[in-house]
């Protein structure tokens, strides 16, 4: 399947993976994400439930303190 | 546009600046020197002397609620900026009444929870509205790592990396370049794309 992940295109072998297998996928390993799919904001706990599929905007933000 | 123009735009608009620290405090002040109508700020806090390293106050404020303490400022650079200063703890359940009226939202938190809960509750509840957030600025030095990156609704100040620790403080030029950046990026969304600029 083919998403824009942070406004780029990504192409993955399978046509239906979760957040959390894509954040595996491209290593983000940070521990404070956010995460927007479609503009929608998803909760920690749905990445493993929340499916990406075909032509999805994703949005992963890794946050630092600071301010 | 000339300046009396971008003024007459300006003054029918109101942002909202989440946090009154290094990033609120300097942004909010820039908004005001280019004439925003109306400014409604909201921190918890007080000022501490630790704090003048980077925030924009004056040591005979410390002890002061920094949201009052920051109108005060404002009011001395630009009396005819409205300011609507909030000395409370912004959270899910106050949020959305505090900053329904504002044109655009900038968020202006150090930690990470708070960034968190800010960008969620304005996704929620205003979906429309455009968010301006501040992620990294720690240290010094490393201009060419500072961008905005676009995200719909939701813009990223800052140069994506640089996290404050204990040997890593926030200073007051990197924190002041990225306060800027988020006040630019409101005239950019008030004002539109700059036609006049060469980039």
């Amino acid at each position: 399947m083919k998403i824009t992940l942070n406004n780029r295109e990504e192409i993955f072998t399978s046509d239906k993976l979760t957040i959390a297998e894509i954040m595996d996928l491209k290593k983000f390993t940070f521990s404070k994400i956010i995460v927007k799919l479609n503009d929608i904001f998803i909760e920690k706990e749905d990445y493993d439930k929340t499916f990406v599929k075909e032509s999805d905007n994703l949005i992963i933000l890794h946050l630092l303190a600071g301010g | 546009m000339n300046f009396e123009d971008i003024k007459k735009i300006l003054k029918t608009k109101t942002v909202g600046i989440a946090g009154c620290g290094g990033l609120g405090s300097n942004c909010a002040v820039a908004l005001a020197r280019t004439g925003i109508g109306k400014l409604i700020i909201a921190d918890f806090d007080k000022i501490e002397e630790s704090n003048l390293n980077r925030q924009y106050y004056f040591y005979d404020q410390i002890g002061q609620a920094k949201a009052s303490a920051l109108k005060t400022i404002i009011q001395r650079i630009n009396p005819e900026t409205i300011v609507e200063s909030h000395t409370i703890l912004l959270e899910p359940a106050n949020i959305p009444s505090i900053f329904k009226d504002c044109d655009v939202i900038v968020e202006a938190f150090d930690r990470t929870e708070m960034k968190e809960m800010i960008m969620k509750v304005i996704s929620n509840n205003f979906p429309e509205k455009h968010l301006i957030m501040g992620i990294g600025m720690a240290g010094w030095g490393a201009n060419n790592l500072f961008t905005d990156k676009e995200f719909g609704n939701l813009i990223i100040c800052g140069d994506g990396v640089n996290e404050i620790r204990e040997d890593n403080p926030p200073l007051a030029p990197r924190v002041g370049i990225v306060a800027n950046m988020q006040a630019n990026v409101v005239l950019e969304i008030l004002l539109g794309k700059n036609m006049n600029q060469i980039g």
